[in-house]
């Protein structure tokens, strides 16, 4: 179908965004990369009056390294973050995630901000966040603030950002040297929204890990932080034993959802499963290059 | 009037002006007001790939794209890939190859397969593959457009030495 | 003039088509653009059944850019429904198979009830598409909705809904067809087992969604009507009836298509709406399907339950085999009996037993209508036997492949007569081929059947999960009643070629030029292929069924004979010889064993013509032109055997796919890379339907399929490599002893996985007796 008509402004600056968000409050919609929204007005299930156009606005797409953090503006293409090198080199999870996210395509217009204020529950970005422990930067009427990853996703579909607020920054801790990872992902198709994936990044000291983080895409609501499954691991020589403990607290901890791509139950499997399959890929992994 | 736009850009080399909908999908823009129907449209919900065109040389599908954003961009479409009367080293392929049967995702192959390469100017079947799932096709089960993209590699490879190949 | 001798046929010649395809140049429905043109949008119900109390337009007459929009109750009072029976059975089929058919006639938008969740209520007309979707938002349709009949099975309880209440039934359809003798060789068999096989509602589902754009011409009253369609002639005819106008004042053409499988393979309402408005309103009018409709309202496909009981003895040979099935077949039934019959003949298989009755029910329910897909009811017939052959195979400990060896009709014993009628009505007799040999060459191809299960027994040590499934299947190509070809010397000396045929991306263009090249001895270059237009023949046929190939190729031929005499009594004429001194050579005509002593064609052409200084002699017509018909005997038996070689990752239930393997006999191959290039396609649509797609409804009747994110259609990296293998025995019923080739690899690999994942599992004897099989019942099977 077609969209239904709207206004449309494309503001060159975030000032002018937070003007017209002031002016328009809910009739508006922000477009990003448009790899969700406009599909979904292309449906006529959404129906905005007012499109917001992101895209004209230059200080929002960079990359850059500042105080061992990588600093990536919300418009920032995911394409742009597969090619890149401080991505490759300082958060070697996300370069390794970013490939299941959609196809090259998609890639080309699809943001990094988009992806994390849309917060769906099966992205792939959104679990990578919550694995490094970063954060975003929210600009809005009063001024800026940083939502960490544990508290910017409530539920499906829906972040703590206000209606007037805009998602400006997303900020990673640069990973560390000894940090290995992996991310595994299930879906009935290459490039399918995944229906469930689980993301680690383990620390490695003298045979024990020191830290572990864990997430998962497309089980629950939203990606969250399985913490019975880090502590299960955290402080213990990391061994098949320890591996299948860790997987089986991982399927205990989430709440799948059911629909008609996979049951709870196939879910909570699938969760076990790929956890085991992460850990033990992220043990042999020799850490970030 | 915030529902309509002037938009500016260039397509297949050629300086356009155009003014539409602010909601005109940048397909139904080359479409129906640049007259340029070799985009197709299969979905309209940004999944099959069928709509796949070059803008500023990246792969985009047209139908998730709106015309507005296109203005200051160079697009490239199907009908702009030849140069000269002379088919595009992927074009070639795709035609010795029998990569394609009813042409209808062909426009949309050819766009990803063109930027895909760019990226990756060496790719292992597997990779070929991954890349072409972004593009739905009924009709060829995707075996012959594999074969024509490994080709249209080696070609590309072998004339880039040569610094024959021209910048699409 | 031509330097060619034939030799074309067999010949992978690059194809005429890619050209404009390539170039963007090509011209779909979408892309045709006329004048002052409309734009239409359909309002659709959304409830699965109910009755229509009201349809209001009002303010959608008042949305602006609208010129034009109608309800079902209105357009009711001003045409007929779309005719009946498209597709017609002859009168000896009717007298040799018993049946009983009902035939609903469906409105061109639905007047006093909506029976599927997409069935069309109301049309609006504007200057744009994007206008019409406003304006079709603005109609109320108020619709009392009656319960919805989901299941076939529950709409044939007495209290159940009744779709099309002057039938008070749901079943439509009622057929049976046997030989010997059931109920007595099953009783007495070693081994008796019974087995409820489900194949699901899946469908076509072309990258190109259906259109139509329609023209009146005042002047002439005529009217053209373009059509992503896949039989022309069959939309001139009808709508002909509908638009009480003589087919000589419509015209009708199909484009460039962009892929078809048989969901365009019928008059669709919208096909005769179209032309309608156009002429009501003045103005051309088109209609482009979105995708989000086409899903709701173009034909699905399959959607049967087969409830089969099979005897066998200790040696695995099949001795009865009875089949009750049922037809989920949608609010309406275009192509009746088409797809039912199909698969209750194509039951028995490549395979010798001679006790055999299979009854077939044709149930409608309140989902989108049923129609033929690629493989047309074939696939089903072949899920219940290639599954019964493994079966009989694990209840007796052999091996499936050994199973269907002992079964498999051997080449000393061909023809075989089956011992039942075709669909035209003619008794079914496997003309040509090595059925076993398609076996061995897949087993080879696999590496050897000992290999594999040494390597599978060692996986399965290691605790992995091998597996092979075998799918055998034969199938009836090329089926009348006819086609046609109008065959014409140019006056530049190329061969024109008009033919009923229509295009959907084989190649046709290029496969017929081959064909015209070898028959005339010219080059490809110089035949001209005009298809899919009523304007350049007047009757014809259509592309379903397997058939173009077969009929076209000898409508050809039998032009051609007419015309080469005509050609050589001119030329002799000229030449003073005898016309059995010459033969075609190089685009001319000439004395045989005297090289440069000949006369091109256009210079028989020119002497061909009407008035004065023609050089015919006397007896001989005027022009050089001849319309023939090939009217196929019967159809003529395509076959193979598919084999896969998977993995099952029994963790995750997911499968991956080593190696895919089709041994495939369509004759003589006129052009062996377009052929190969038609089995991979249907092969990948075939594995789909294994594994991916679904179209599911919920128990209202609400489709839950809306897009592409719904509805998975493979993709690159979900279709294997394929390695094919030809096998070359030629058919005796038609002259160039080719057989279709455009389904047949759509209909094993849905058994073929389900085979080889009970292969791979079968230490665990779990059956998988329905598709689509999905990861969650693989990994369910194997927890249990």
């Amino acid at each position: 179908m077609k969209p239904a008509a709207f206004d449309y402004y494309a503001p060159t600056t975030i000032d002018d965004v937070m003007v017209l968000l002031k002016r328009h409050g809910g009739d508006a919609r922000l477009l990003a990369g448009g790899q969700t929204l406009l599909p979904m007005m292309n449906f006529r299930l959404a129906a905005p009056e007012v499109i917001i156009d992101l895209n004209r606005i230059p200080e929002l797409a960079f990359i850059k390294v500042v105080d061992g953090r990588v600093h990536i503006g919300a418009m920032t293409r995911q394409r742009s973050l597969e090619f890149s090198p401080i991505v490759a080199r300082d958060l070697p999870l996300l370069h390794e995630a970013i490939k299941m996210v959609g196809h090259l395509p998609t890639r080309s217009r699809g943001t990094i901000g988009g992806s994390l204020a849309n917060a769906d529950s099966a992205a792939e970005i959104p679990m990578v966040l919550q694995v490094l422990e970063g954060e975003v930067l929210v600009h809005g009427p009063n001024g800026e603030r940083t939502i960490p990853a544990a508290e910017l996703v409530l539920d499906a579909m829906t972040t703590s950002l206000a209606d007037d607020e805009m998602l400006t920054e997303v900020r990673f801790p640069v990973m560390r040297s000894e940090a290995r990872f992996a991310v595994e992902e299930f879906s009935r198709r290459h490039g399918d929204f995944a229906i469930a994936a689980v993301a680690a990044m383990l620390v490695v000291k003298d045979g024990r890990c020191e830290k572990a983080r864990i997430a998962t895409a497309g089980v629950s609501s939203f990606s969250s932080r399985l913490t019975m499954a880090e502590e299960a691991l955290e402080g213990k020589a990391v061994d098949a034993n320890v591996i299948e403990r860790a997987a089986k607290a991982a399927a205990e901890a989430v709440e799948p959802v059911s629909d008609r791509n996979a049951s709870e139950e196939y879910r909570r499997h699938l969760t076990k499963v790929l956890t085991a399959r992460v850990l033990k890929r992220a043990v042999q992994s020799k850490g970030s290059a | 009037m915030a529902k309509s736009v002037d938009i500016r850009l260039k397509v297949n080399g050629k300086n356009y002006v155009g003014h539409c909908e602010s909601r005109t999908l940048m397909a139904d823009f080359l479409r129906d007001h640049l007259n340029l129907t070799g985009t197709h449209i299969g979905c309209e919900h940004g999944v099959c790939g069928v709509c796949t065109i070059l803008v500023n040389g990246e792969a985009v599908r047209s139908c998730i794209m709106l015309a507005a954003q296109a203005d200051g961009a160079e697009v490239t479409t199907i009908e702009g890939l030849s140069l000269q009367g002379q088919f595009h080293p992927v074009q070639k392929s795709f035609h010795e190859n029998h990569a394609l049967q009813c042409g209808f995702c062909t426009p949309g192959m050819l766009a990803t397969v063109i930027d895909f390469l760019k990226t990756n100017a060496s790719p292992t079947e597997a990779e070929v593959r991954e890349a072409l799932s972004a593009v739905l096709c009924r009709c060829t089960g995707y075996q012959n457009i594999v074969k024509a993209v490994l080709d249209a590699a080696e070609k590309m490879r072998g004339e880039k030495k040569l610094g024959a190949l021209a910048d699409v | 003039m031509s330097e060619a001798n034939g030799g074309f046929i067999g010949k992978s010649i690059l194809r005429k088509e890619d050209r404009r395809l390539l170039t963007g140049k090509g011209e779909f429905i979408a892309d045709l653009k006329l004048p002052e043109m409309l734009h239409a949008a359909f309002v659709r119900s959304q409830v699965a059944h109910g009755r229509i109390k009201s349809v209001d337009l009002s303010r959608a007459l008042a949305s602006p850019g609208v010129v034009y929009a109608i309800a079902g109750p209105d357009l009711a009072k001003l045409l007929p429904p779309v005719p009946d029976t498209q597709l017609s059975l002859p009168r000896k089929w009717t007298s040799r198979v018993q049946h009983k058919f009902l035939n609903p006639q469906q409105p061109l938008l639905a007047h006093d009830k909506v029976r599927h969740v997409g069935e069309a209520v109301a049309v609006i007309l504007a200057e744009s598409r994007y206008l019409a979707e406003d304006a079709a938002e603005l109609v109320t349709v108020d619709i009392e909705p009656l319960p919805a009949v989901v299941d076939p099975e529950l709409g044939l309880a007495d209290d159940c809904s009744v779709l099309h209440e002057q039938y008070g039934t749901n079943l439509i359809g009622d057929f049976s067809v046997e030989k010997g003798d059931v109920e007595s060789s099953l009783a007495q068999a070693p081994h008796r087992l019974k087995r409820r096989f489900y194949h699901h509602r899946y469908a076509a589902i072309p990258m190109e969604c259906r259109g139509v754009v329609a023209m009146h011409d005042e002047r002439a009253d005529s009217i053209t009507i373009w059509s992503s369609c896949q039989v022309i002639h069959w939309l001139r005819r009808e709508a002909s009836t509908v638009l009480k106008l003589p087919e000589a004042s419509i015209r009708s053409i199909a484009l460039d298509v962009g892929g078809g499988f048989g969901v365009k393979g019928h008059v669709y309402p919208e096909d005769l709406l179209i032309p309608f408005l156009a002429r009501e309103v003045g103005r051309p009018v088109k209609w482009i399907e979105d995708r989000h409709e086409h899903f709701m309202s173009a034909c699905h496909s399959r959607d049967q339950t087969h409830d089969v009981e099979f005897g066998f003895d200790d040696e695995g040979r099949l001795l009865a085999f009875r089949d009750e099935f049922m037809v989920d077949c949608g609010a309406w039934n275009p192509i009746g009996s088409g797809i039912a019959y199909n698969t209750a003949v194509h039951l028995p298989g490549p395979y010798k037993f001679d006790h055999f009755s299979v009854r077939s029910r044709i149930v409608v329910t309140n989902k989108v209508p049923n129609a033929p897909y690629r493989g047309a009811g074939r696939p089903e017939a072949t899920f219940a036997m290639e599954r019964v052959m493994d079966l009989i195979a694990a209840e007796l400990g052999l091996d499936p492949a050994v199973v269907r060896m002992r079964n498999l009709i051997p080449l000393a014993e061909m023809p075989y007569r089956l011992g039942i009628p075709y669909r035209d009505g003619e008794p079914i007799v496997y003309d040509s081929g090595d059925y076993p040999e398609s076996l061995r060459q897949a087993l080879s191809a696999i590496g050897g059947l000992e290999a594999f299960r040494e390597r599978q027994r060692a996986a399965r040590a290691q605790g992995r999960f091998l597996g092979l499934g075998l799918g055998c299947y034969v199938e009836g190509t090329g089926v009348g009643p006819f086609e046609s070809a109008t065959v014409r010397i140019d006056p530049s000396g190329k061969i024109y070629l008009a033919g009923g045929a229509c295009p959907q991306g084989q190649g046709m263009e290029t496969i017929f030029a081959q064909i015209v090249a070898d028959t005339w001895k010219v080059d490809p270059k110089d035949v001209v292929v005009a298809l899919a237009d009523t304007s350049v023949i007047s009757i014809g046929f259509g592309t379903i069924a397997s058939r173009s190939t077969v009929n076209l190729s000898g409508a050809i031929y039998n032009a051609s004979e007419v015309l080469q005499k005509k050609v050589f009594a001119i030329a002799a004429n000229i030449l003073e010889c005898s016309p059995v001194d010459l033969e075609l050579r190089n685009g001319a005509v000439g004395l045989v064993g005297v090289p440069g002593r000949e006369l091109p064609l256009a210079r028989i052409a020119k002497a061909a013509r009407p008035g004065w200084d023609h050089e015919r002699p006397e007896g001989i017509s005027a022009g050089l032109e001849e319309t023939a018909y090939f009217e196929p005997p019967t159809v003529t038996w395509a076959y193979a055997t598919h084999a896969a070689l998977i993995e099952v990752d029994a963790e995750l239930g997911r499968i991956e796919i080593e190696k895919y393997v089709i041994v495939h006999d369509c004759g003589v191959v006129i052009n062996p890379m377009l052929v190969e290039g038609q089995i991979h396609g249907g092969a990948a649509q075939g594995l789909g339907g294994a594994l991916l797609e679904e179209m599911a409804y919920d128990s209202e009747g609400q489709l839950l399929v809306g897009s592409f994110m719904d509805y998975l259609v493979p993709g690159a990296s979900d279709v294997p490599h394929m390695e094919l293998r030809h096998l070359h025995f030629s058919s005796p019923l038609n002259p160039f002893g080719v057989k279709g080739v455009g389904e047949g690899s759509a209909i094993a690999p849905p058994v073929v996985i389900a085979n080889a994942v009970c292969d791979a599992l079968s230490h665990l004897k779990v059956e998988f007796n329905s598709t689509p099989i999905k990861p969650e019942q693989i990994a369910r099977a194997v927890w249990a």
